[in-house]
């Protein structure tokens, strides 16, 4: 009995690797897709801009306030272009885009300083582009420690006893949610793979159908689940493989660290691939043509791309979106790479992520057993 | 058990139409029974759910002892089904295809089977080309050797040989009885009457009813016709004036000369009488086809679904 299933379900798989391995253009773009997107997304868009457009509004004129400007110009990421005392003025740049970032530096900002005030030095960035800024907003800490220090001398040196003698308030307009360029990695994996994985099958699927092969097949005695497992593994092999080649190419190119345990990745790897083939077996069940199969492939996987957290912060989402977005396999996904990968998380860390995704590949395929049709009725 | 498929009243509905209609047929073992009908008169629905393929709506049956109803997993095991459009795989060679059918059956001593089969078929010039570079015939071949690589009990031929030339097509139906004399039970569609004369009996089906059956001689005599072939010049103007007159079932040109059957004998004589006179016209009365009889029992049906 096992043993006949076995039989079967080896005889599927071979199937389609012969298949595969005769649909050349099929076979280069999920090679490419990957690779591509990377760079794309990776290259094309340089996520961790430096020398920055930074307009200054100067309230007040002293040694601490060059010194500040000083220490801004030399992380690299500011670049002071502009001085003005005009506040007008300076939202203006902002406003129309010449500028990232202002700077106020307020009024009695010295005095206030001297006294061990505290006084509040204001960043505004420009955030329409989450991640053009936020590698700029993340190198001003060392400013405030480490520029100011020199100038705090002689009758001065007890400020240097004291918390930071001043502080960067950093305000992020138009979107308040900061993006870190390494998110596209872990949200780069769960898109590409959900792309081919959902396309692929429910595309093997159809093909079969619009063939007229499926009649042949649903006449022989192989019983579906046999067929589900025959067709996904050559794909969950091609998962694997993009998977490895988004990790090495992001790892050479763009220095992604991988702080975790890889083993939990491709645990986690292993449910999101099944889960996304037995989404596109579904698929395949309601798709007539192979047009119809990327039509209705597009759906599922658009909501993926969007209300994940790969396109946008999940944070900065409304509520209803991330609604959405927590009833989508993708979104779990890509926390438990970016949990792997950036933060080093350990499985119990992961726990939260990986059951959620465990349990949609449990229904999508439950699903997709209920409507595979043993027959053609 | 000497009946290879037994089904009774077996229907299949479709919304508010009943493409098989309540269909009683009856096919022992070891015999070729053909299938005919217009397109869409319910045939490949019968074969479909003779094979498990289709769950029946009404009535109940049996094919090779199991239940329509309930055992399709065994009837699969044991039925051999072409289907109507190719349904091999196309980017698999002529051998890999062979393969998989039989891995997908479980067959015994693989390798030694498919030599047998490649060889009896003639397939071995083909075996590493694709099935899909394959002309038609030969697609044909191999759709009908892959289907009995597993050694069914039952083969469910659907239209096998539309479009085939008139030489695979008589190679194809030596093969079918070669493989009826092995004791194999053989259901056949098709619109070909020499082919429906090379059954032992032959079954008609009209709107998803069964019209006649029989042997072809039982056929044709149930049709009940006469059948006068009337050669000379002008043949043709004699059909433009018989055409839609109600003794005339079928109007039918053979080169220079013309077919014309009637169901009533005396109404189709005063009929043809006013012709008859009409000198350079020779008139004989021949035995009818089995085709006459067709066309006569679709135009009956017709009229009666009207």
């Amino acid at each position: 009995m096992i043993q006949g299933s076995l039989r079967r379900i080896g005889a599927v798989l071979v199937k389609e690797f012969l298949q595969l391995r005769r649909d050349r253009p099929t076979l280069t773009m999920m090679i490419m897709v990957p690779i591509i997107q990377l760079i794309l997304f990776g290259y094309a868009i340089n996520t961790d801009p430096k020398h920055l457009p930074t307009t200054v509004l100067i309230r007040d004129t002293s040694l601490f306030s060059r010194t500040l400007m000083a220490g801004l110009k030399n992380t690299d990421y500011f670049s002071i272009d502009y001085e003005t005392a005009s506040e007008r003025e300076a939202y203006e740049r902002l406003q129309k885009g010449l500028t990232q970032f202002v700077i106020t530096i307020p009024e009695n900002f010295s005095r206030d300083l001297v006294r061990g005030d505290r006084p509040a030095v204001l960043l505004e960035a420009d955030a329409t582009d989450p991640t053009a800024s936020s590698g700029a907003l993340a190198s001003l800490s060392g400013v405030v420690d480490g520029v100011i220090w020199k100038d705090l001398t002689g009758a001065l040196g007890h400020l240097k006893n004291q918390s930071a003698p001043f502080v960067i308030e950093a305000h992020k307009l138009y979107n308040p949610e900061g993006f870190s360029h390494y998110n596209i990695v872990p949200g780069l994996m769960g898109v590409v793979l959900m792309m081919t994985g959902v396309m692929m099958t429910a595309l093997a699927l159809t093909k079969e159908r619009e063939r007229g092969t499926m009649e042949n097949l649903l006449a022989m005695p192989i019983h579906p689940i046999e067929v589900m497992a025959g067709k996904i593994a050559p794909y969950m092999a091609i998962g694997y493989v993009q998977a490895i080649i988004i990790l090495s190419a992001a790892h050479v190119l763009f220095n992604v660290p991988v702080l975790g345990n890889l083993l939990w990745l491709s645990v986690a790897l292993l449910i999101f691939i099944v889960c996304n083939l037995a989404l596109g077996f579904t698929v395949s069940t309601g798709a007539k043509n192979q047009m119809q199969a990327i039509q209705l492939s597009l759906i599922v996987f658009l909501p993926s791309v969007l209300l994940s957290g790969f396109m946008f912060p999940f944070r900065g989402m409304p509520e209803w979106a991330q609604t959405i977005g927590s009833m989508l396999p993708a979104t779990y996904f890509i926390r438990i790479v970016r949990g792997v990968l950036l933060k080093g998380s350990s499985f119990v860390e992961l726990l939260p992520n990986l059951w959620p995704l465990a349990l949609f590949t449990l229904l999508s395929t439950a699903l997709t057993m209920k409507v595979y049709r043993r027959t053609l009725d | 058990m000497t009946d290879a498929v037994t089904v009774h009243r077996l229907s299949k509905i479709y919304g508010r139409r009943r493409v098989v209609d309540g269909i009683d047929l009856t096919i022992p073992k070891g015999k070729i029974y053909g299938f005919l009908g217009p397109n869409g008169s319910g045939k490949t629905t019968t074969i479909r759910m003779i094979c498990g393929l289709l769950k029946p709506d009404e009535g109940s049956g049996t094919c090779l002892g199991f239940d329509l109803l309930t055992q399709a997993e065994e009837i699969k095991k044991r039925v051999g089904y072409m289907t109507q459009r190719f349904s091999y795989w196309e980017d698999l060679t002529v051998r890999e295809n062979l393969f998989f059918v039989a891995d997908m059956f479980g067959v015994k001593n693989k390798r030694a089977r498919i030599e047998n089969v490649l060889e009896s078929f003639g397939l071995h010039v083909y075996e590493n080309h694709l099935a899909g570079t394959l002309s038609g015939g030969w697609k044909q071949r191999l759709a009908l050797a892959a289907c009995s690589v597993h050694d069914p009990d039952l083969l469910l031929l659907d239209e096998p040989t539309a479009g085939v030339d008139p030489q695979a097509r008589r190679e194809f139906w030596d093969v079918i009885h070669r493989l009826a004399e092995s004791g194999i039970t053989v259901l056949v569609s098709t619109h070909y009457m020499d082919e429906a004369e090379r059954c032992h009996e032959v079954i008609y089906i009209s709107y998803g009813r069964i019209v006649v059956q029989g042997t072809t001689d039982d056929v044709i005599a149930q049709a009940h016709l006469t059948t006068w072939r009337v050669e000379g010049k002008d043949v043709m103007s004699i059909k433009e004036k018989l055409k839609g007159h109600p003794a005339v079932t079928t109007l039918a040109p053979f080169g220079d000369a013309l077919h014309i059957s009637g169901s009533d004998a005396r109404a189709l004589e005063a009929a043809l009488a006013p012709f008859r006179k009409t000198v350079g016209l020779t008139w004989t009365k021949e035995p009818s086809s089995l085709e006459d009889a067709f066309i006569y029992y679709m135009q009956r049906q017709d009229r009666q679904e009207g």
